[in-house]
């Protein structure tokens, strides 16, 4: 799945990042909590969030995370959209609340990884 | 790349909008210098996490990394307030944290078990009142 596909599933809005709507997404991981984030070590993820802060760009830094969802209607400031344009990830804002996001996308074949050990 | 390379950043108490900077900044240097992608992610999330911590907890500190022909080393020091139960802190779920460091995202009791999940070797040593002293390795 591309993150085109994600936004389209989605019905998502894209806030920035069009050069790199082709680029392939592997799994997603979806969470407030940035450590339990963390936590989760994969290539090409995509992430899903409801929280709105710098720190969830910094987090996506870390992980290499490729994408970013905004769920349940939350919207970036610049200087959040402005991180992302720098370290070219990708921001999406949905209007679905976390559980249905996450569900579109399972329903599409997008896996979040091996239970937590 | 024989010579050691050390890279030292102050750490800034209460500071969420830079908080990661410098992890950051260590990032990208890991990148210039040639470390594998793996190294590199492991490395800046243990760092990342610890300078987190210093951001939530300490009163303020440094990070200080070397980078080794073999080996990433991470220290981390802060002029206290110091962990009371070093174990009980290292404990996943466990956490200190108030309830408004937990609506930016932190506090969930999952920093020291991730530092510890990502890094080779990892050593606390706190002393309430004085400060806590964090080493971190990851094997290149």
């Amino acid at each position: 799945m591309t993150i085109r596909d994600v936004m389209d599933a989605l019905g998502a809005r894209l806030i920035t990042g069009e050069e790199w709507l082709e680029r392939e997404v592997h799994v997603a991981c979806g969470s407030d909590m940035m450590s339990d984030v963390l936590a989760f070590l994969k290539d090409q993820s995509v992430l899903l969030t409801g929280l709105c802060n710098p720190q969830v760009i910094r987090t996506a830094e870390m992980m290499d995370i490729i994408c970013i969802v905004f769920v349940r209607g939350k919207y970036p400031d610049e200087t959040i959209i402005e991180m992302a344009k720098e370290r070219g990830i990708v921001l999406l804002a949905s209007g679905h609340r976390m559980f249905s996001a996450c569900g579109k996308l399972y329903e599409k074949g997008l896996r979040g990884g091996a239970p937590y050990r | 790349m024989s010579d050691v390379v050390t890279l030292r950043y102050d750490v800034i108490p209460g500071d969420f909008i830079k908080a990661g900077e410098a992890s950051s900044d260590v990032k990208k240097k890991l990148m210039d210098i040639g470390i594998s992608p793996d190294v590199i992610r492991k490395t800046a999330i243990a760092m990342y996490e610890g300078e987190i911590n210093m951001v939530i907890h300490s009163l303020g500190g440094y990070a200080e990394i070397s980078i080794y022909p073999n080996e990433i080393t991470i220290l981390l020091v802060d002029n206290g307030p110091g962990i009371d139960n070093v174990e009980q802190a290292m404990s996943a779920g466990f956490t200190t944290a108030p309830d408004d460091i937990r609506e930016l995202g932190f506090g969930a009791g999952m920093g020291f078990p991730n530092m510890k999940k990502y890094t080779d070797e990892m050593i606390v040593e706190s002393q309430p009142g004085i400060g806590t002293r964090v080493m971190m390795k990851v094997n290149i």
